[in-house]
């Protein structure tokens, strides 16, 4: 496979054919924010935290490092004070749904993000679709779904499938970096399939 | 809605997953609600993952998984509706039927929805029963119309 020769953050790095940035700068220890990427699962460029600056031909643009495949003579910057903006600003909005996130937290800390900028609205879920993906992609069980549109889009598990599979997996839990999930997954039990334990509780 | 009445629709596409939203518009418009059953016969005839079917059910205003009334009423919300009194309209339609938007009244004969421009700004506030406009009437008249 070929080399492709690029730049990220001053250092040089010999990419092959088909990384994206963010695999790159892994590897050269670079550092980008991500809160909806997962190696194991297919990038999905939802929450953009990992936006940078990629200079091609001396233009630059703004991309997604998740998603955007190297190229030739490629130059990333990660952390210009237009990345950094960004990355605050999206927090902001992000903190406004799920103040408590611990993984939000910790970012905001490191882009000076005020959790309070915004009006809360609790709404917990940052739709970064981890957990609609991991159930999809990786355990093919297709139990947790994104339904509704727009500002009312929401998680939902399909009760009929959550019944049967979720008791014993529950591997999706640990990645919301939210705690919507959990809250979403009781209220569809204690709607749907109430187990026996949880009533007599 | 019975297992054959679906089946004719979905062998209308040949059982193909891509005409998914297709096969959706017809049993709307032909049951003018989607029953989670049919939604699940749905998914396994055309083998497409129920999450998927779900996702797709919900994403568009033009499904309803919940039943409608045999006459829909449509008031428009637009700029021009509403510089012309859409909303005095929509709360005297509300208090005539007795349902806000999105809802359909007990005996299934009104569901009410808002929107935006019905292409008929001239007129407004616009008001649409079943797809045609009530114009030059009060609403209690119209609505006696479809009673
Ligand atoms: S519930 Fe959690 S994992 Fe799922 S989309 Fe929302 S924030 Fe992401
Ligand atoms: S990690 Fe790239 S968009 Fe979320």
């Amino acid at each position: 496979m070929s080399k492709i020769l690029i730049k990220i953050d001053g250092r040089e790095f010999e990419a092959s054919e088909g990384m994206t940035i963010l695999q790159a700068a892994k590897e050269v220890g670079v550092e980008i924010p991500t809160l909806c990427y997962y190696e194991k699962l297919e990038p999905y460029g939802g929450c953009r935290l990992c936006t940078v600056e990629a200079e091609i031909r001396g233009r630059s643009k703004l991309v997604a490092a998740c998603l955007y495949p190297v190229e030739k003579d490629l130059i990333v910057r990660t952390r210009t004070e237009k990345v950094d903006q960004i990355r605050k600003m999206l927090l902001e909005l992000m903190l406004a749904h799920a103040p408590a996130s611990r993984d939000l937290q910790a970012y905001a800390e490191e882009y000076g993000a005020d959790k309070n900028r915004f009006q809360k609205e609790s709404s917990f879920c940052i739709h970064c679709g981890l957990c609609v993906r991991y159930c999809a992609e990786i355990k093919k069980k297709e139990v947790i779904t994104f339904v509704d549109r727009g500002t009312n889009r929401e998680i939902s598990f399909i009760p009929e499938i959550a019944s049967q599979e979720c008791e014993n997996c529950k591997e999706c839990f640990p990645l919301c970096p939210t705690e919507a999930l959990q809250a979403a997954y009781v209220l569809t039990q204690a709607l749907s399939f109430p187990s026996l334990q949880s009533v007599t509780e | 809605m019975d297992n054959a009445a679906i089946d004719h629709i979905i062998n209308k596409y040949q059982g193909q997953a891509r005409f998914l939203i297709q096969i959706l518009m017809e049993i709307q418009e032909e049951n003018r609600w989607l029953p989670r059953e049919v939604l699940k016969t749905v998914s396994e005839k055309l083998d497409v993952s129920f999450r998927q079917v779900m996702r797709i059910a919900t994403m568009y205003k033009t499904f309803s998984l919940v039943p409608k009334g045999h006459n829909e009423i449509h008031i428009c919300m637009g700029n021009a509706c509403h510089v012309r009194g859409a909303e005095r309209l929509l709360k005297e339609v509300q208090e005539l039927t007795g349902i806000k938007p999105g809802e359909t009244d007990s005996d299934g004969k009104f569901s009410l929805e808002i929107g935006c421009c019905r292409g008929n700004c001239c007129s407004g506030p616009v008001m649409e029963i079943g797809g045609k406009t009530q114009d030059k009437m009060s609403p209690a008249e119209a609505l006696k119309n479809y009673e």
